[in-house]
């Protein structure tokens, strides 16, 4: 009997390791809008093909008008390291218990965010802040809200080991990688000039996927491309009100990317009932920034992109805002509306009084509606290396449901 | 007399001696301006990426008076009459064509979204062609294109800007009158190769005309006064203000680092020839705003911009001071960049002429020349660190802050005509080479690719559909229907125009994988 059961197991796993290793390959094609280089003596890699890298900018920092180049952006990672790291990014198994992944809280049908005013953790409990969009991630050199990485890389390990958040270790993360037969085996294919398998590939992995979430073909671009029957009249006059003086939302929200990628003291409210975040200062004194400058940005956060905006609501830091027209009218209440009595914040210069009417106010939310584009939405696995269920949209509602009973 | 007075007294004594002997300096070095070496100037165009024909001239020869490219095919006049529509001209017109805007009124926010269009306002018997906001609109004028000429308006009346440029380069705005309007009479912003010259303008509430991030531009014979700041060139670079006439502005001419913002450095601004007087006005700009933090009286400030050059103004009666620099942490109102640096570095004062500056100073100023036992009203204030800059002719002035500053090794800026370039900046055309793949890559293979179900059918059935017919997938793109039971109906392509749609449809036929 004992001897039967060994069997059937011995034949359960053989088959399940056969079954793996024909499911899994990693593609060696570039994602859409991806070209394959080739890279004398090494493996080719992909490279963003796109309209706006063949303008200009001032001094290259890519940010300006209609037709304005890029910033510097992360590409140049091999096919098979892209999808690696959208294994990765998918699958539960880089979590503590098993139970979250990326994906949990960068939701691709949620604009790559959740749907929630603060992401619920490994332990249950929401997180201090909003998880953001990863949209065009690959043009930022500032992460989190409080821009406290300057890589994917880096930033990646934020949420991977916060014990808030996936919970993981370093050692824990390695042990169940390097004992999954068939991410043995892809971490070779995408990593195949080095001898083991570590922690720095799954990183890198991870960043070469999150470096092909590229939105630049909304209605908004052809706009920008010089087609201007894209955009109706009314979202016209809200891109005028954008990136008008009076409301001054171009200034920090520039395009193409419709953002900055700056630190700015805004004084947006903290979620009900919690302390306040101070935000960037916190992060310019773990540089060694002396306290009285670092207080200077006190309460700031990274400007976000604005792309794909309709589909990341709630909005702001701390998710405290349902709606777009709620944020739009926010800056319009006052500058310091929002900030605590007892403190005192260096609030960002555009922010002012801009007495724009309520129709106005309409209008630019209409307009951010043109900025949307999801045409570049890489497929969710079907199934992940460890075998634990893919978190998807379902999967995700039972989650939260259970969690906020 | 006890340890203690006796050690107060040696102090003093030795402060004393510090006083005298400093003022017991050898006989001052007086240069003339008159030969003498000229300042190189730190713009190098054979370095500058966007320069196509470095040849043209030898380096910073240029007495160029245009920045627009010249057009090569005559466009079309469009004609705008009191009581019609500037827009509706705007948006009827091509690139290459003029918009002549006759005397009258007009309540409209006009934006240019398209290169080389020329908005010229035509003045009868000294009417003007008059842009009126009413106080409801927001800016006036609006740009986005290369190649934009603004000419002879007046502006009034707006609660955002006169004239406003996002990323357009070689703009020329000239003669324009914009008064009582906004917070920025005249914003060039993120664009490279203008021209803002022969301005009036008057009662800004922020600057009268800003240069914002922005690379080669002229500033000229413009008259700005009754503004909270004059004329300021912010995170910018090879800029030249000269032969203006700047009065009665809080603060006269600005050469800024503004930490916080996506582009970093100023260097490399001349300020040259211009009459900065009486730059008294009380301040009113919007609170929180960077320059509502500027002293009233100020006739030039310099906060963390480098290589800015100060030669042969006719600075006078400005109350506060007549030179004022300063880093950003003895700066009010600025916020933390770890990225931008904080200090005014080679600044160099040439000969100017001061007079009757710094007669009723802040205290701060005050303070400062205690630090250096100095009486009088200053002309010439540094606070914070500036590293390598340097001046002459210094026994002039009444200074703090540049006593240990170096005599500047030249005396004039005479070799530097213009920091406009020779040849504009090229136009933002994707090579038609490339304009194929580019298109394909970016837009096309977001829905389908070679071998296998995307959005849209395989590229292998399209190929196999129209094998010898790239304008055949062209026309369709433009205008699809639904073919496909199974697949969503393509949305139209249209905002491509026709050579584009057809070199993606040909290199669409060629891709192989």
């Amino acid at each position: 009997m004992r001897h039967f059961i060994l069997i059937l197991l011995l034949m359960f796993f053989s088959n399940a390791k056969a079954m793996a290793s024909d499911t899994f390959t990693l593609v060696s094609h570039c994602p859409p809008s991806f070209e394959l280089i080739k890279v004398a003596n090494q493996p080719s890699v992909c490279h963003l093909v796109n309209l706006y890298q063949f303008y200009d900018s001032v001094q290259n920092r890519g940010v300006g008008g209609l037709h304005t180049s890029l910033p510097k952006h992360r590409d140049g990672f091999t096919p098979q390291q892209i999808d690696l790291g959208r294994y990765l990014f998918f699958d539960p198994l880089l979590s503590k218990d098993g139970s979250l992944s990326c994906a949990s809280c960068h939701q691709p049908d949620k604009g790559f965010s959740d749907g929630l005013d603060r992401s619920i953790g490994i332990t249950g409990e929401k997180v201090a802040r909003s998880a953001p969009s990863l949209w065009n991630v690959a043009f930022l050199d500032k992460l989190f809200w409080d821009g406290r990485a300057t890589t994917l890389e880096q930033q990646a390990q934020g949420p991977l080991f916060s014990p808030v958040e996936m919970g993981n270790t370093p050692d824990h993360l390695l042990l169940s990688l390097v004992n999954n037969k068939v991410y043995e085996r892809l971490f070779v294919e995408a990593f195949p000039k080095q001898i083991k398998l570590t922690l720095a590939q799954v990183y890198r992995a991870l960043a070469a996927f999150q470096s092909t979430l590229i939105s630049l073909n909304s209605r908004y671009d052809h706009y920008a491309q010089g087609y201007h029957k894209a955009l109706s009249k009314k979202e016209i006059a809200g891109l005028n009100i954008f990136r008008s003086f009076v409301a001054r939302c171009a200034e920090c929200h520039q395009p193409p990317l419709f953002t900055n990628n700056q630190i700015a003291v805004i004084g947006s409210p903290d979620p009900k009932g919690m302390p306040f975040d101070i935000g960037a200062q916190k992060t310019y004194q773990d540089l060694g920034v002396s306290t009285e400058k670092a207080q200077k940005l006190r309460g700031g956060f990274k400007v976000p992109t604005l792309r794909n905006i309709v589909k990341t609501a709630p909005y702001m830091h701390s998710g405290r805002y349902e709606k777009l027209r709620d944020v739009v009218k926010f800056y319009n209440d006052g500058r310091g509306n929002s900030v605590p009595k007892n403190e005192k914040l260096l609030l960002h210069w555009h922010i002012w009084e801009p007495n724009l009417t309520d129709e106005e106010l309409d209008l630019i939310v209409t307009f951010l509606g043109t900025l949307t584009d999801e045409s570049l939405m890489p497929q969710i696995p079907k199934k992940s290396p460890s075998g634990l269920a893919i978190v998807d949209k379902s999967y995700q509602i039972n989650r939260v449901s259970q969690k906020t009973k | 007399m006890n340890k203690f007075v006796m050690a107060i007294f040696l102090i003093a004594a030795f402060v004393i001696g510090m006083f005298y002997g400093s003022n017991k300096q050898a006989a001052p070095i007086i240069t003339s301006n008159t030969g003498g070496a000229s300042y190189s100037g730190g713009y190098d165009k054979n370095t500058d990426k966007e320069v196509v024909n470095k040849k043209v001239t030898a380096k910073n020869a240029s007495t160029k008076k245009s920045a627009v490219a010249k057009r090569k095919v005559a466009g079309t006049t469009h004609v705008v009459n009191d009581g019609e529509s500037i827009m509706a001209a705007v948006e009827l017109a091509k690139p290459g064509d003029t918009i002549q805007i006759m005397p009258g009124k007009y309540h409209e926010t006009v934006y240019i979204d398209k290169d080389d269009i020329r908005l010229i306002g035509v003045i009868k018997g000294g009417k003007r062609a008059t842009l009126d906001g009413q106080k409801k609109l927001n800016d006036a004028i609006l740009y986005s294109g290369n190649n934009i000429v603004i000419e002879n308006l007046m502006i009034t009346q707006y609660k955002g800007n006169g004239i406003m440029g996002q990323a357009g380069n070689n703009f020329e705005i000239r003669n324009n009158i914009i008064v009582d309007t906004g917070v920025y009479g005249i914003f060039p912003q993120l664009g490279k190769n203008g021209i803002v010259e022969y301005n009036v303008l008057s009662g800004i509430e922020d600057a009268a005309i800003y240069i914002g991030m922005s690379d080669n531009i002229q500033v000229a014979y413009n008259d700005v006064f009754d503004n909270v700041a004059g004329i300021e060139i912010e995170n910018s670079r090879h800029a030249i203000v000269e032969h203006n006439n700047v009065h009665n502005n809080t603060g006269g001419i600005l050469a800024f680092i503004t930490p916080g913002l996506p582009i970093k450095t100023t260097f490399d601004v001349i300020i040259r020839h211009n009459f900065i007087d009486n730059n008294n006005h009380k301040n009113f700009a919007a609170v929180g705003s960077t320059v509502a933090g500027i002293p009233a009286g100020t006739g030039i400030l310099i906060m963390a911009a480098d290589e800015v050059i100060v030669e042969d103004n006719l600075i006078t009666n400005n109350k506060t001071a007549g030179i004022l620099i300063t880093d950003h942490d003895n700066a009010p109102n600025t916020t933390l960049d770890p990225d931008a640096d904080p200090a005014p570095d080679k600044v160099m004062i040439l000969n100017n002429l001061m007079l009757n500056n710094g007669y009723d100073t802040i205290d701060e100023a005050k303070a400062l020349m205690l630090t250096e036992f100095k009486q009088g009203n200053p002309d010439i204030l540094r606070v914070g660190v500036s590293r390598d800059s340097c001046i002459i002719n210094r026994h002039r002035y009444v200074t703090v802050g540049v006593k240990d500053w170096q005599e500047c090794t030249f005396t004039n800026t005479d070799n530097i005509k213009s920091y406009i370039l020779d040849e504009p900046v090229p136009a933002r055309k994707i090579d038609p080479s490339e304009r194929g793949k580019v298109v394909y890559m970016g837009i096309c293979a977001g829905c389908h690719v070679y071998s296998g179900r995307m959005v849209g059918p395989p590229v292998q059935v399209i190929q196999a559909l129209y094998m010898d017919n790239p304008q055949g997938i062209a026309d369709f793109i433009a205008a699809p229907t639904k073919k496909r039971e199974d697949y969503p109906e393509m949305p139209p392509q249209n905002y491509l125009d026709e050579k584009t749609r057809l070199a993606a449809a040909k290199f669409m036929l060629s891709v192989t994988k």
